[in-house]
């Protein structure tokens, strides 16, 4: 079911609704391009991809979940909008999504902005926005960003599970009736777990690009540094 | 990029559907896509035309049966989802080898079945019969946002740059004394997910600044230089299979 509310496959939302969040889906994109293109430069360019390429990666790493029968597998909408800034992060994922319909088959091609838009604008939108008062509210210290990263991370995950139900309850497949409210449970518990994971997995990745290369974290650039003791550079012999 | 996973759905061979402009295909997938969505489900007969469609460009595209199916697997998790589909559904319900089953719930699990088989292959036959790097090249000259087509560039290309360094830092615990089995390298993992990230960012911007030394701008030569772009015939050629697709769908849509 996680499969599922992350990657719509075809036919499980109806046409017109599909069609409607895939206007959303690419007027939100028009935006994302535009402001992106300012941010991207020599630094950002490659980081862009990298991303993309690591957010590609983790979503191949599934989770089963056997009490509910399911499996789940991250996201990596937070670590985008830390790592590249909202703009850039949110096409990322867009990217990782497109790809993933067109050749791997995961996720229709019809139901492309309907997961675009759960995914990429609601997902990495959420982190931010929790990443922008976080990062305010808490010390600038490792342990700041390490929660900043954890919570937006979990937070991104359920509220893109939250986005599918809504898609669902406005065009799916089958009206559920009162069991819809069932579904919505299922769904959220299920990626309240899968957002423990993220958190994880996004906190380490962050708080490490962060102790060795600050530049590197646009969610840190308009920041000082984060005090940090020196770690040595990872790296060695090549 | 070497034969690496990102290659795997790549089926190497010549055919027709091979050496079409990447363009052309991915316009075709999408409109093919795009009818079987469209088509109501309660018309059985329609998918079963787009199945023999899928099963004739795989014959031209000397793609075996085996090969496709075995790939398609990847539309297990919400094949589950299908099947629970008749018993969550409400309204009208109907007897089914015994068990109470929903109507709608049996509609809509067909649906699933059928339309996510249908567009899995035809992705799939996308994938088997372009490489990635055409894809992009495709993508650019559909005019897609050239910020998309690099990030997507990079993508495809740091996939293999990960791949390749979380093998070295495998081999490098391995050779520092720790014994990896199923559920204990996770944490080995998880612990250095962070250091892979910055070995493979470091690894990522050096190839990226040799491109930009060799003269990279954020566009393949081959979309640049217009060469080997799609003729009319070869648009006409790929569009057969989303025309008779979209006939069909028009007659199923009529019909019911």
């Amino acid at each position: 079911m996680e499969h599922l509310a992350m990657h719509i496959s075809n036919g499980i939302i109806n046409g017109p609704v599909a069609a409607i969040f895939a206007v959303i889906a690419l007027a939100a994109m028009a935006l994302c391009v535009q402001r992106g293109r300012q941010h991207l430069d020599d630094r950002l360019a490659p980081m862009a991809g990298l991303v993309a390429a690591f957010i590609f990666a983790v979503q191949m790493i599934n989770f089963p979940i056997f009490t509910a029968g399911v499996s789940g597998h991250l996201l990596g909408g937070a670590l985008a909008a830390l790592l590249v800034g909202p703009w850039v992060g949110a096409l990322c994922v867009a990217v990782v999504l497109t790809v993933q319909a067109l050749v791997f088959g995961d996720g229709g091609v019809a139901m492309l902005g309907l997961n675009i838009t759960n995914l990429a604008i609601i997902g990495t939108a959420a982190a931010y926005l929790l990443i922008v008062g976080l990062l305010r509210v808490l010390p600038r210290t490792p342990a700041g960003l390490a929660v900043t990263a954890f919570v937006s991370a979990l937070v991104s995950v359920v509220a893109a599970a939250l986005g599918f139900v809504l898609q669902y309850q406005l065009g799916g497949a089958v009206y559920l009736g009162d069991n819809i409210a069932g579904l919505a449970g299922t769904i959220a518990v299920t990626h309240l777990l899968i957002g423990v994971g993220e958190g994880l997995i996004t906190a380490m990745t962050v708080l490490t690009v962060a102790k060795t290369r600050p530049d590197l974290v646009y969610a840190l650039r308009a920041r000082g540094p984060v005090a940090s003791s020196p770690v040595p550079a990872v790296g060695g012999a090549r | 990029m070497g034969a690496g996973h990102t290659q795997l759905l790549y089926h190497c061979s010549d055919s027709p559907v091979h050496r079409l402009p990447p363009e052309v295909k991915i316009a075709a997938m999408v409109a093919f896509t795009l009818a079987v969505v469209a088509t109501p489900r309660e018309a059985l007969w329609a998918f079963g035309g787009y199945a023999v469609l899928v099963a004739a460009v795989a014959a031209v595209a000397r793609v075996r049966p085996g090969w496709l199916l075995r790939r398609s697997l990847i539309e297990l998790p919400f094949v589950l989802f299908a099947f629970a589909l008749p018993f969550l559904g409400a309204g009208e319900r109907t007897e089914l080898l015994g068990l109470s089953v929903s109507v709608d719930g049996l509609y809509g699990a067909w649906n699933i079945l059928a339309k996510g088989t249908l567009g899995v292959l035809a992705s799939l036959l996308l994938a088997a019969t372009t490489t990635t790097r055409d894809l992009i090249i495709g993508l650019d000259r559909l005019r897609c946002p050239q910020l998309l087509t690099q990030i997507a560039t990079f993508m495809l290309r740091y996939l293999e740059v990960l791949v390749g360094e979380a093998r070295r830092m495998r081999v490098a615990r391995l050779s520092r004394g720790d014994d990896p089995r199923f559920m204990w390298q996770l944490r080995g993992f998880a612990t250095g997910v962070g250091a892979l990230f910055l070995r493979a960012y470091e690894r990522g911007e050096r190839v990226y600044l040799a491109m930009l030394s060799r003269g990279y701008t954020g566009r393949m030569p081959q979309v640049w230089q217009g060469a080997e772009a799609a003729t009319v015939g070869q648009w006409l050629a790929a569009s057969t299979v989303p025309a008779v697709a979209a006939g069909v769908a028009a007659t199923a849509l009529v019909l019911t």
